[in-house]
Formats: C-alpha cells, sequence, structure tokens
C-alpha cells in the first residue's frame, strides 16, 4: 500500500484506518517478526527495563504489550490457526478505537531503544516489533501529526521543515561565525557528510566542530546540499516509503561525490537508519561505508592521525546513545576519545549499553503530546546523573542533548518547588557535545611542540 | 477396553498425534514465511555472531547484572518448577520404564519418596507462579485464556500424578488412567498455546542474539 494521500491521515474514516493497518502488518510480518510474536511467554519482564514503565510503573507501558493489538491480528489474519481462532471467535477484529488508544503507546511511550531486548528471556527484539507496529499505525493515518507534517516535508524538501533560509545558507552563515570553512557541494571526496536538523536549528557550534575536525584531519569532505539533513523522519512516523525516498537523497548523493564514507553526527537514530536500515531500502549493499562520527574519529585516533590535548573538565558522565552504545556497539569509541583527553569519567549506575534512554530518540522529543510523560521518565536518568556528581554529562547525540536541555528548561519553571528543587539537584550537570569538547582540543604537532 | 487401555492406548497415539502434527504446522506457518534479506554490511563476522547466538541460549537463561534486582526472584520462580517438572518426568522410576520402553535404554532414577517430596514443592511453586499471574499488574495484564488453561493442564498432570503415585482416593488402574489421560490432553493442547515456548526457546535466544551481534550489539 503507498503512503496515505491525505494531507491529513486523521480524517480518514475508521474501517479505512484499520484496513490500512491490518493490510500494513500482514504484508510486512515476515518469518522473524511472526516468530517473535509466537516466542512471548507472557513473563512481563521487559517491563523492568522500560524507562516508561520504571518512571510511573503503569503496566500499560510494558513493552511487549505496545504490539498487542497486532499480536491479535497476526494471530486472527496470519498465524498457524488463524481460521480456527475466525471460526470460534477467539480473536476479536481490531479496531479503531483500539489502534487510537495505541497511538499514544507505540509513538508517545517507545524512544525504540532497544533496552527490552536486553531483558528478554526468550531474547525476543521487541523494538524490532515496535517499528513494524509503527509502518501499520502509520498507514492507517494513526502517525502523530507533528512526525507525519515534518517525514512529509522532508521527503519532499529534503528538510523536515521550511525555514526563511534553506539549510544550506544557514550551513554557509555557521562557517562565517565560527570562522571555519564548510565544504559544499564538491566532488571526488572521501567523506560525505551530513548535519542534524537539531544541530543547524540548536546547537551551531556543533556543525563548526565537525568541519573544524574534519579540516584538521586533512580529509576531503563535503556536505552536500541535496544530501544535507542526516535525521530521517520518515522512520520516526513508520513509514518505510518515505524513509526510504528520504535515505535515497544521502545515497544518491554520497554516490554523486564519489564518498568511500558517509559520515553520520551525532545523531544515533540518524546513524541506525542508514547503517542498518538503507542498504534494505535502497535493495543491495551500498558503495559506501557509514560511519558515526565518534567511531570514525576513534579510529583517527587509533591510526596517530588525530591527536588530542587535555580537556580542563573538572569531571564528566556520559550519555550512551541508544543507537550507538546498546545497538551498534559503539560503546568504547566515546570513551576512548574522552580517555585520550583526559576526561575524569564518571560513569553512571546503568550506562554503555544497559543505559537508560533520554526520552527523547524515536521522535519522541518532537511530540507535543509526549511532553508530560517525557519529562516524568527523564527524571530517572537525570537522579542517575545526580549520583555520578559530574559537572557536565557528555554526549554523542544532539536529541539526548536537546532532550536533557528541554527537560531543564521545564523544571527549572515547574509549578512545584519540591519537584524543581529536586530535579535541580539532580539536573545541575550540563549537556555538551562530545565532538565539540574534541573540536576544541585538537592537538597538532606545531601545538604540541 | 477399560479406562486405563484407552488412555494409553488409543486415547494416547491420537493425541500423540495431534502434538506431532501441530507442531509441525504451527513452526511451517510462520517459517514459510518471508525472510528479509540484509543488505547492511555486518559489523562482526559471520562466525563471531553465530557463536555469539548460540552462546546467549545460555546467557539468556539468566538476566544481565544490571537487570538481577528487578527480575530475578521472577526467573528464579520460574526456573524452579520447570526444574522440578524435569526431574519428575526424567527420574521418577515408572516414568524411566515407559521412556526405556521408547528408547531402549534406562538410566537411574530417584526414590519415590524424594520424588513425590519434589512434586509437592513443585506444586507448591506452581501456586506461587499462579499467584504471581494473579496480583502483578503487569502480567496478569499480558495473560490470557492461554496462560490460564496451559497452567491448568500442567498442573492438573502434576496433581493426577501425585495422587496416582500415592493412592489417594480410587483403584490404582483408575488414579494411572487419569493421569494418563491428562497428559494426553497436555499433549492435545500442546501446540495450540505456549506450551510450544519449549521449541521456541533456544532459536528464539539464538537467532535474537545473533541478528543482534551481527551489528556489534551486546546480547
Amino acid at each position: 500500500m503507498s503512503p496515505p494521500d491525505s494531507p491529513d491521515p486523521q480524517a480518514r474514516p475508521a474501517a479505512a484506518r484499520v484496513a490500512g493497518a491490518m493490510e500494513s502488518f500482514s504484508r510486512d510480518i515476515g518469518a522473524m517478526s511472526a516468530f517473535r510474536l509466537e516466542s512471548c511467554i507472557h513473563c512481563g519482564m521487559c517491563a523492568d527495563s522500560c524507562h516508561y514503565y520504571i518512571a510511573t510503573e503503569d503496566p500499560q507501558y510494558t513493552p511487549i504489550w505496545k504490539v498487542e493489538p497486532f499480536k491479535q491480528a497476526y494471530k486472527r489474519e496470519a498465524g498457524a490457526f488463524a481460521p480456527l481462532f475466525r471460526l470460534l471467535g477467539l480473536k476479536r477484529a481490531v479496531t479503531a478505537e483500539q489502534l487510537t488508544q495505541w497511538q499514544h503507546l507505540l509513538f508517545d511511550s517507545c524512544n525504540l531503544c532497544g533496552r527490552c531486548s536486553l531483558i528478554c528471556p526468550m531474547g525476543i527484539d521487541v523494538t524490532a516489533l515496535i517499528a513494524q507496529a509503527r509502518h501499520a499505525m502509520f498507514d492507517a493515518g494513526l502517525a502523530p501529526p507533528e512526525l507525519y507534517a515534518k517525514a512529509a516535508h522532508q521527503r519532499l524538501t529534503g528538510q523536515p521543515e521550511a525555514s526563511v533560509e534553506p539549510y544550506r545558507d544557514q550551513l554557509k552563515a555557521i562557517g562565517a561565525r565560527f570562522d571555519v570553512a564548510i565544504r559544499l557541494d564538491e566532488t571526488d571526496v572521501e567523506v560525505m557528510l551530513c548535519v542534524p536538523r537539531t544541530d543547524i536549528v540548536q546547537y551551531p557550534a556543533a556543525v563548526a566542530a565537525l568541519a573544524r575536525v574534519m579540516a584538521f584531519l586533512k580529509v576531503s569532505y563535503t556536505f552536500r546540499s541535496d544530501g544535507l539533513v542526516a535525521e530521517n523522519y520518515g522512520h520516526h512516523a513508520g513509514s518505510p516509503e518515505w524513509q526510504r525516498d528520504i535515505s535515497l537523497r544521502l545515497i544518491d548523493q554520497a554516490i554523486a561525490c564519489g564518498a568511500k564514507t558517509l559520515l553520520i553526527p551525532e545523531c544515533g537514530h540518524a546513524y541506525s537508519v542508514l547503517r542498518w536500515e538503507a542498504a534494505d531500502l535502497y535493495g543491495a549493499p551500498l558503495p559506501f561505508e557509514v560511519m558515526a562520527v565518534t567511531e570514525y574519529l576513534a579510529k583517527e585516533l587509533q591510526a596517530g592521525r588525530l591527536k588530542l590535548g587535555t580537556a580542563a573538565l573538572e569531571s564528566a558522565t556520559f550519555q550512551d546513545p541508544c543507537q550507538l552504545s546498546r545497538k551498534a556497539g559503539l560503546q568504547h569509541a566515546p570513551r576512548t576519545l574522552m580517555h585520550a583527553m583526559g576526561v575524569n569519567l564518571k560513569e553512571m549506575q546503568d550506562h554503555g549499553a544497559f543505559s537508560f534512554c533520554c526520552g527523547g530518540g524515536g521522535g519522541v522529543v518532537d511530540i507535543e503530546s509526549a511532553a508530560p510523560l517525557r519529562y516524568r521518565t527523564v527524571e530517572t536518568k537525570l537522579r542517575e546523573i545526580a549520583a555520578t556528581g559530574a559537572a557536565t554529562v557528555l554526549t554523542s547525540c544532539c536529541d539526548c542533548r536537546r532532550t536533557f536541555d528541554d527537560a531543564n528548561r521545564h523544571f527549572a519553571d515547574h509549578e512545584s518547588a519540591t519537584v524543581r528543587n529536586a530535579v535541580r539537584a539532580a539536573g545541575t550537570a550540563e549537556a555538551a557535545s562530545l565532538l565539540e569538547l574534541i573540536a576544541q582540543h585538537l592537538r597538532s604537532d606545531e601545538t604540541a611542540a | 477396553m477399560g479406562l486405563l487401555g484407552l488412555a494409553r492406548g488409543p486415547a494416547l497415539k491420537v493425541s500423540v498425534g495431534i502434538f506431532c502434527a501441530g507442531v509441525v504446522w504451527r513452526i511451517a506457518a510462520f517459517a514459510g514465511l518471508a525472510v528479509r534479506r540484509e543488505f547492511s554490511r555486518p559489523r562482526t563476522s559471520v562466525t563471531r555472531y553465530v557463536a555469539d547466538g548460540l552462546a546467549a541460549i545460555g546467557s539468556r537463561s539468566w538476566p544481565h547484572p544490571q537487570f538481577v534486582k528487578r527480575t530475578g526472584a521472577g526467573e528464579a520462580l520460574g526456573y524452579s518448577y520447570h526444574l522440578g517438572l524435569f526431574i519428575i518426568i526424567l527420574l521418577y522410576g515408572p516414568h524411566i520404564a515407559l521412556l526405556g520402553s521408547l528408547f531402549g535404554f534406562t538410566w537411574p532414577g530417584l526414590p519415590s519418596s524424594l520424588i513425590t517430596g519434589i512434586a509437592a514443592v513443585t506444586l507448591t511453586l506452581f501456586l506461587g507462579v499462579l499467584y504471581r499471574r494473579v496480583t502483578s499488574p503487569v502480567i496478569r495484564m499480558l495473560s490470557n485464556f492461554d496462560d490460564y488453561f496451559t497452567w491448568f493442564i500442567t498442573a492438573s498432570v502434576l496433581v493426577t500424578g501425585l495422587t496416582a503415585s500415592a493412592h489417594l482416593g480410587a483403584r490404582y488402574e483408575t488414579l494411572l488412567a487419569i493421569h494418563i489421560l491428562s497428559v494426553d490432553a497436555l499433549l492435545v493442547w500442546f501446540p495450540f498455546g505456549k506450551l510450544m515456548h519449549a521449541f521456541y526457546i533456544f532459536p528464539s535466544r539464538a537467532i535474537n542474539s545473533a541478528i543482534l551481534s551481527r551489528k556489534g550489539a551486546p546480547s
């Protein structure tokens, strides 16, 4: 089924929503997802890994419960005994009301962080099921309006939103403001860079840091006007078709400029989408390597091409981006870089692959209706940060950074003095970019001498 | 043909037939669906992710240290009654004799009195599992007919076995027939419900973990 044409998917009739969702789900189910649904033993342990359940103790946030209508649909429509279930009325058809109710569970209260996949005694990757359920929700016209609008805009224009100045011009302006050369639309380069929309809009210093580090390494690189944005809102909204179209912009540009590497800056989901999913949607192995910036810089450090000075940080803790540390095994690269700068790293109780999500990933930070729950769940993380006693929170994901900054602003204005003080105690640490720290501590041989 | 003859004759044959056909059909129904081809470059070698997948069969038997505080007790309860069931099935004299007639060899068992004690403990653990299922908000919400009926039918086998071995309430032949009929019922139910996890658990751990390991992710 092609993506819905209606500009307002919420306006589609209920029956069409259900038909769309179930058709999409039946089409996508595949052997592996069916096996995952079959394997669940209803032990409920996944709840004990999920920051939404831990913060609220509300059972509806149990990860596997978030795919319950789809489990119901699978058994009724596609499972081994589906005709029996239908004949005897053992599984009811999924209703529009049910799907509408599940929008909150599939979008507002899941970051696709994958922590639940580490706890399941059957080994089930629950996140993979939730991502697939999001596809069906998109086809049902139940993607959150913010994500739908950004995805639609990005698919058409390359930018997830309209801006007075196009991003490419903003990028040049960032270069001028931070006094760093921005190489744009070059060809025959080693590396193609993209940039998170969040960094352009909110953290321009991180964009400048990326360009500065690449210039320092004397690597031929370029940004590409027609493949600039790292994030993929098609993925967040749940449309594989739109996700593919958005990924193709970057793939086509990387091929056009002859890049051997597509370097993903500090954005966990952008990395995950391009590193693991883009080739499948492209239908062939990508003719270039996809690397996260921390992974790339750690490699350069180990090769001796990147030299770093000592950072004058009193102490820092590190927020592991889920898509990098947990789902791609990249927890060592940032630590290698921090170690090289002499960072006094104070680990959180749950760190590395077991780190709690910031609560903003998977598009959640963009969903307005998700904000109250997001603020509630981020407290778990803020308490862990406070327990480290670190003065700075370093991270390599702009969405983690944005989520922390947003939470700190929210709690600073909280109406309850008790809550405000508790979170202030927990959240005094400032969220900062690891890439920016690296760019500030580049050490050339002349500097060392 | 008496009740005992029915239970271990035609009823057992029919139930074994349903069990075998049902298990094969249930697995074939999803295994026959499309398998998506992966085009992304793996981070680890085939050898590494296959090895990690196989290792997860064992390592997933107990939660990672980060989760033990929250889930350790529940997992321990689950494994305890499974262990009890395996001991009763595999180390009780009459069961060994039955299995021996199928496999052609036997092995030493445990004294009947000890097995009776283990069965009583297992039944108590079984009641604990049910209590947990109805009192835990999360597990209660996830539970459906399958969970409760599977519990009932497995508990029935345990209870009828205990009463038969203790010769309680009726003639031994009648008690034994009821016990075997409860096993027949369990075999019939097996492919339709969650007892299928006996076939799924190791492949599920191995395949999901291998997929994670392919990306370099911990499993």
